[in-house]
């Protein structure tokens, strides 16, 4: 299989790592990076445990190659407290008890944070909306959503001019 | 409902809390390690060949192709495995007998299910272990086969195995059938009940098998030391479990094999048996370097789980009244390819809600091709509730009475004596079903187009084998050292209960789980057991630990150690004749040296006394005759769920639950073609 040197940028930081055939963007991140944070849960795009954001927007890091990672900046669950506290939306998750068993929760965290970083202030419906492409067997959504609602009112609060 | 000798609510400190479970930060970081996410040094890729036919006997298996292919270390087939290796494991929700287990990780023979494992290959790669696997060949002779329960049952059925022989029927049939056992349960005189009834409902209800579906696909890592003695790293309900079927089916003695458990992402009953560990570790032993296994999505919903479907006949006798006098029924259980469907827990549970003088009970245990169920939610009891559940809201309709007050006429009260032997007590269900009538989502009127169901559940709840341990740190900090696999955050209950008996901040106590080589054994994480039972072995090691610190003190302070009390994390000398200031954990731990050494207990017991839980719930639905869409509109559920040692993870059981009932009331199904 040919493999192909591949630069990235993962988390703020510079990356590169040699990927190719068929690999999958969540592949390179577990199995080359050893950033085992993001999830399989069905590799069909389905369940969103793999949820990445790829220059901004929110992938199932399942369906996208790994070569097509080529010069994007990707964040994954690793850079989400970025080294120091806690995104208040994985505070409000541990609050919230938003996780049982905690597989989808990584996947979970980075569609909640895509979902605010374009929307700080949605309503239970659109939260609903925007998270219906991440399953959670364990919790059935209802403190994950009170914790998302939270989250958004607390870094609202946080960005306010003072 | 207090069982009179807990404490009250008021006395407790830290149970009854919500603090932040002691592994939150790991979960919501990514730096968790679930099954998957173990990297060995030189370790293989493994995968699994599977059969694509739902039954056909297995004619020959030419792996040399595979095996030479460059890259290739290792293959195996099911001729790897101890067919000898006899016996039953008990799996926390059943007993389970090795020999099946082993055949249904790598077929013997035949393949019984579209899906199950044939062969095994272990490459440097997962692209040249899938490239082996093509290269396998296998012969088949398909054979007929047989998806449907009823159809299973029929006399002239294709046969899943021709030395299984219905068990509980006398004599013991001599032609071989589908049926693997067949259960009686009952009491009075049922025909009787029913020739005086005064109303009669009856009906057919069926059920879809469907899977547990957590997100995180069965995965492992095995690692065969040369020595003999070898480690497996796996996401599982259980790893004394995990290790007894392993060593059994490879035939190791247990305590060469160590097993260690990573999160587990979700299980709900079905990660309570292996599918890739023995393979994993056949694999290792054959290359000689560890090897991982997981599955794909639709290996899991092919080849793993799921629950039982059902069939069942049921006939309700009552009075005008509305007293159900009788009941009659018949339960048919998918158990898939091997024996071992939960029928004798529906059977047990069926009408576990209801003080019913004249019962009668049967159900049919039934192989066909599909794969072999595992536990799921309160295993057996999901099903038989449906039907019985059903039967009443008719006999309701029929009566024209209120299905809440009809149930609360009929539920058990303590000191009814159950189906299945047991006398009921701590029952909650009436006062439930009472609190549930009186709540405003039973008095909300419906819209058109809506409509509203009301139905009871139980489940036992059970106790079982299960040890722990309690050690002091030097600085007085405390780690809770516990043997079940933390599914849903039993390492905050079980950290919380350490707390409450040792009188420290939660912050103070940590917790962790132990692979089998660092703790006593353990049943599995299920049947609702671990809070109740593994807690109690925590509190009791706690409550060592309190002993000894008094004992400390006493010497200490040269008084007599029942004149010391432990109060909020303190000893206290209660000898009017000593003029001493209380000495705190702290300082207790960090002279602990000097005192009789380390600080610390570990309690192995069988727990016993579990109280049974009562669930009621009430959903409104709201239907689109024309499209049949249907979204529920409202949903309340009750339940009896005891002591709340952590209220926001008991409430996410019912509220997963609740969601899990939603599915696979309108959603979820097996379809063969």
């Amino acid at each position: 299989m040919s493999r192909v040197r591949i630069s990235t940028t993962v988390n703020g930081e510079p990356m590169e790592f040699l990927g190719g055939g068929g690999q999958s963007l969540l592949d390179a991140l577990r199995d080359e990076l050893r950033l085992t944070g993001s999830k399989e849960g069905c590799g069909t795009g389905d369940c969103g445990a793999c949820s990445v954001i790829v220059d901004g927007r929110l992938v199932c890091s399942c369906l996208m190659l790994a070569p097509e990672a080529e010069g994007k900046r990707i964040e994954t669950i690793e850079g989400m407290a970025e080294g120091g506290p806690l995104h208040p939306l994985q505070r409000q998750f541990l609050e919230h008890a938003a996780l049982q068993c905690g597989f989808c929760t990584p996947g979970l965290l980075m569609a909640s944070k895509a979902l605010l970083d374009r929307n700080p202030d949605p309503s239970e419906t659109e939260v609903r909306y925007w998270l219906a492409g991440n399953m959670c067997r364990c919790t059935g959504y209802d403190k994950v959503v009170r914790a998302v609602l939270d989250a958004a009112a607390e870094l609202r609060q946080a960005e306010r001019p003072r | 409902m207090s069982d009179g000798n807990q404490p009250t609510a008021k006395d407790l400190k830290v149970v009854g809390q919500r603090p932040v479970r002691p592994d939150g930060v790991d979960k919501v970081t990514g730096r968790a390690m679930f099954g998957a996410d173990f990297h060995l040094p030189g370790m293989l890729a493994g995968r699994i060949k599977r059969s694509p036919h739902a039954h056909a006997r297995i004619v020959s298996i030419d792996t040399k192709a595979a095996e030479a292919l460059p890259g290739v270390k290792a293959v195996v087939t099911g001729a790897d495995f101890d067919l000898n290796a006899g016996g039953e494991v008990e799996a926390g929700e059943g007993a389970t007998a090795v020999k099946e287990v082993a055949a249904n990780c790598l077929a013997q023979g035949k393949a019984l299910y579209q899906g199950h494992a044939i062969a095994a290959v272990a490459a440097i790669s997962p692209e040249i272990a899938a490239e082996a696997l093509d290269l396998i060949e296998i012969a088949y002779e398909v054979l007929p086969h047989v998806i449907e329960v009823e159809d299973a049952m029929a006399e002239n059925a294709p046969v899943l195995h021709d030395d299984l022989f219905t068990k509980g029927v006398k004599p013991t049939p001599t032609k071989a059938s589908n049926v693997a056992m067949k259960t009686v349960m009952g009491r009075g005189d049922v025909p009787g009940a029913f020739a005086a009834a005064e109303v009669v409902v009856e009906g057919r209800y069926t059920t879809a098998a469907v899977h547990q579906g957590y997100i995180e696909p069965h995965a492992c890592v095995a690692s065969w030391g040369a020595d003999g003695q070898s480690v497996i790293w796996c996401s599982s309900q259980g790893q004394f479990l995990v290790r007894a079927l392993t060593s059994k089916i490879l035939g190791l003695p247990l305590s060469d094999l160590k097993v260690i458990p990573a999160e587990i992402g979700g299980g709900f009953g079905g990660k309570t048996t292996v599918y890739l560990e023995p393979v994993a570790l056949a694999l290792s032993q054959k290359s000689g370097r560890p090897v991982k296994l997981v599955m794909s999505r639709e290996e899991v919903f092919l080849a793993s789980g799921p629950t039982s479907g059902a069939v069942m006949d049921i006939r309700l006798a009552a009075t005008k009244a509305g007293k159900i006098t009788a009941a009659d029924m018949t339960l048919r259980y998918q158990a898939g390819a091997f024996p071992g469907s939960p029928v004798h827990l529906g059977c047990m549970t069926a009408f576990a809600c209801y003080d019913v003088e004249n019962l009668a009970l049967v159900g049919y245990d039934v192989v066909s091709n599909r794969p072999k169920v595992a536990a799921y939610r309160a295993p057996g009891a999901p099903m038989a509730a449906f039907a019985v559940e059903s039967a009443i809201d008719d006999l309701a309709l029929k009566l024209n009475m209120d299905p809440i007050d009809l149930r609360i006429l009929n539920a058990v009260r303590d000191g009814v004596k159950t189906v299945y032997g047991a006398t009921v007590r701590c029952s909650a269900l009436v006062d439930m079903l009472e609190q549930l009538k009186a709540h405003p989502h039973y008095q909300t009127p419906l819209a058109k187009g809506q409509a509203r169901g009301v139905a009871a559940g139980f489940w036992f709840n059970i106790g079982g084998e299960s040890s722990a341990a309690v050690h002091v740190d030097e600085d007085g900090g405390v780690t809770v050292v516990s043997s079940n696999p933390d599914i849903g955050g039993s390492r905050a209950s079980m950290a919380m209960m350490a707390a409450e008996v040792l009188g420290l901040p939660i912050e103070k106590v940590r917790a962790t789980v132990a692979d089998t080589t660092s703790i006593g054994f353990s049943g599995s994480t299920g049947g609702s057991r671990v809070t109740f039972a593994t807690g109690m072995a925590v509190c009791q090691a706690a409550e060592k630990v309190v002993e000894d610190l008094k004992g400390r003190a006493a010497q200490t302070w040269e008084c007599d150690p029942k004149l010391v009390e432990w109060r909020d994390g303190s000893a206290v000398c209660l000898d009017p004749a000593k003029d001493v200031k209380p000495l705190s954990m702290k300082a207790l731990a960090s002279k602990s040296a000097k005192t009789g050494g380390p600080l610390a207990s570990e309690v192995s017991i069988n727990a016993q006394g579990a109280a049974a839980g009562y669930g009621a719930h009430i959903c409104d639905l709201e239907i689109d005759p024309e499209t049949g869409r249907t979204t529920v509109v409202r949903y309340t559920a009750a339940q009896d769920v005891g002591r709340a040692i952590h209220p926001s993870y008991v409430e996410g059981q019912l509220q997963g639950g609740a969601a899990q009932g939603i599915g696979w009331a309108l959603n979820e199904e097996y379809v063969y073609g």
